[in-house]
């Protein structure tokens, strides 16, 4: 690579530093919108510089594919709902991975045709060979959380006989293509390299749990950004190490503060389903008797009940219930009811995801109240309504060691008088298992879409 | 220092101050930040236009060509997506949940 001027050096620098105050504004609500413009604002920057330093053939065919990904990211990036944005995250880290693992192995090409090959740095290919394999891992991976999520395929782990032994044979492979990468390089290495790559990626994510999708895909996010890292080093070029190990850094930790969140291990999130034993729940529809009700006796609950706390959950955002939902709650409230909504850290998709989602309904922040600030409430409230969520609120958590969900805090609604579920039908929660709270006999059934339930539950409660 | 020295040295301290600047985060801000970090590793399209701006082959420009399309898909869109949902809930929202943030 050409030799960079120092004028161009201090401006990459620049956009390394506004990465990093990207991320810290990202962290901090007040400051987090402006951290992500300085963050592109610091992305435009370094991508337009090596145009104005270097002399660049095919630059009209660069420019015009530069358009076409913009164009297609931002289109994208409006268009998609805010329910369907976990795995519209999930796409955007795999082809960011992908473009990583071809501009390694383009890298790669190059260093093979230079004169003095022979004098590459064995630790220049060993970051190529690195960037391929992860960049690669990264792409199959999101594709395959992506398809869970989209529910193209089932959101239940996956795991075949030969599973394990197929997955350590290609980490091997890989491993032993990656010595070779270092130790005689040819174009053909690395694209096996990638290849297997690709089924490593593919393997990482089938037995993963729906539940536990969102944490993988903040660890696949987290290598995307240790190969971008790696780039970076191939390439010289400070930008991309430093934005990429800064990604690769606080993916990983953000990584485990979810798992944490959610009472999991990483590695049992991975690795669980081989291990067996986390299949517990057929999955299928139980036929025990439960108590079920209709809009109208549902309504005649909430409407005569002094505290009321609202568990939104993924259904209500699927069926697009938020506003409705509101409604409702504002019609209580007119009452005189006193209304909150629980939030579970991981309730959506993602940690975070309902608040986006009710913020989106015009829900005032102030009746958003965190688990931990408000399961001591649920003891003294009259009446519990879970609208589309499940996992979130079931006791197996707490009494199951077998659950898959074992451990993870949950919000405590089973110590309510009366609660009151808006369910579709019977089928488990997104984690495949049966709740137990569903039977009890302080438990009342709505079933139905959650916006018609919720319309019909409107409209009794404005007659009351 | 030699180069490989700085690279390194460079990589740690990078390492340490991704974890810094994120550790105080609220788990309500998570999708938010994974979000902003994934537009973030969408600047391996710097990288793309570097390699595929100096390629003298046809078939490696047009997998350069390809990576740049991915990776301007992975850069802009992951900003557009991360500033949607961040637009929903700083706006009014912002004092009280940097209350709830100082609270704990």
């Amino acid at each position: 690579m050409s030799a960079v001027p120092t004028w161009a050096q201090l401006v990459y620098l620049l956009c390394a530093v506004g990465f990093i105050l990207a991320l810290k504004g990202l962290s901090g609500p007040r400051t987090a919108r402006t951290g992500n413009l300085v963050g592109a604002a610091a992305a435009v920057v370094a991508v337009v510089l090596p145009f104005t330093y270097l002399d660049l053939d095919h630059v009209p065919l660069i420019v015009g594919a530069i358009v076409v990904g913009s164009l297609v990211g931002a289109l994208g990036a409006r268009r998609v709902q805010m329910t369907q944005m976990p795995q519209m995250v999930a796409l955007f880290n795999g082809v960011g991975g992908g473009a990583a693992a071809l501009v390694a192995l383009l890298e790669l090409d190059e260093l093979l045709h230079l004169s003095d090959a022979a004098d590459v740095e064995s630790f220049v290919l060993a970051a190529t060979a690195f960037t391929v394999l992860v960049g690669s891992v990264s792409f199959a991976g999101s594709v395959i959380t992506f398809a869970k999520l989209q529910e193209l395929m089932t959101s239940r782990p996956v795991v075949f006989a030969g599973l394990p032994l197929v997955f350590g044979a290609a980490i091997l492979a890989s491993l032993a293509l990656g010595v070779l990468t270092v130790t005689n390089a040819t174009l053909g290495i690395g694209v096996g390299l990638a290849v297997l790559g690709l089924i490593v990626g593919v393997l990482l994510v089938l037995p993963v749990g729906g539940a536990d999708v969102p944490i993988v895909i903040s660890l696949l996010n987290a290598f995307t950004g240790l190969t971008v890292a790696a780039g970076g080093y191939v390439l010289s070029n400070v930008v991309l190490l430093v934005a990429g190990t800064l990604v690769g850094a606080s993916g990983t930790f953000l990584t485990l503060l979810m798992a944490r969140a959610m009472g999991r291990s990483v590695p049992n999130i991975l690795f669980g389903a081989l291990r067996g034993g986390s299949t517990l729940g057929a999955g299928e529809a139980s036929d025990r008797p439960v108590r079920s009700a209709g809009p109208e006796d549902v309504a005649i609950l909430l409407g005569y009940a002094d505290r009321v706390i609202i568990v939104p959950g993924y259904g209500l955002a699927v069926a697009q219930a938020q506003h409705t939902l509101r409604e409702l709650v504002e019609v209580l409230q007119a009452r005189g009811t006193r209304v909150d909504y629980a939030i579970h850290p991981v309730a959506g998709r993602m940690p975070g995801h309902m608040n986006v989602l009710l913020a989106e309904a015009q829900v005032p922040y102030e009746q958003l109240v965190e688990m931990d600030d408000i399961n001591g409430e649920f003891k003294h409230t009259d009446v519990v309504l879970v609208v589309g969520a499940n996992d979130v609120v079931n006791p197996a958590a707490r009494t199951t060691p077998s659950a898959p969900i074992y451990g993870m805090p949950i919000l405590d609604v089973d110590q309510a008088q009366q609660v009151v579920f808006l369910k579709r039908s019977m089928r488990p929660g997104f984690a495949g298992i049966e709740n137990e709270l569903l039977f009890d006999p302080r438990t009342t059934l709505l079933f139905g879409d959650a916006k018609e339930s919720l319309t019909k539950l409107l409209a009794a409660a404005k007659g009351l | 220092m030699d180069d490989g020295m700085v690279w390194l040295t460079i990589f740690v301290l990078s390492v340490f101050v991704g974890v810094e600047v994120i550790s105080k985060v609220s788990s309500t801000l998570h999708t938010p930040l994974m979000s902003g970090a994934n537009a973030i590793h969408g600047i391996i399209l710097l990288g793309a236009v570097l390699v595929t701006g100096q390629t003298e082959s046809t078939v490696a420009l047009v997998v350069g060509l390809v990576a740049i399309v991915l990776a301007a898909v992975n850069l802009v869109g992951g900003f557009v997506v991360t500033d949607r949902m961040l637009q929903m809930f700083v706006r009014r929202k912002a004092p009280a949940a940097a209350d709830e943030g100082a609270g704990r």
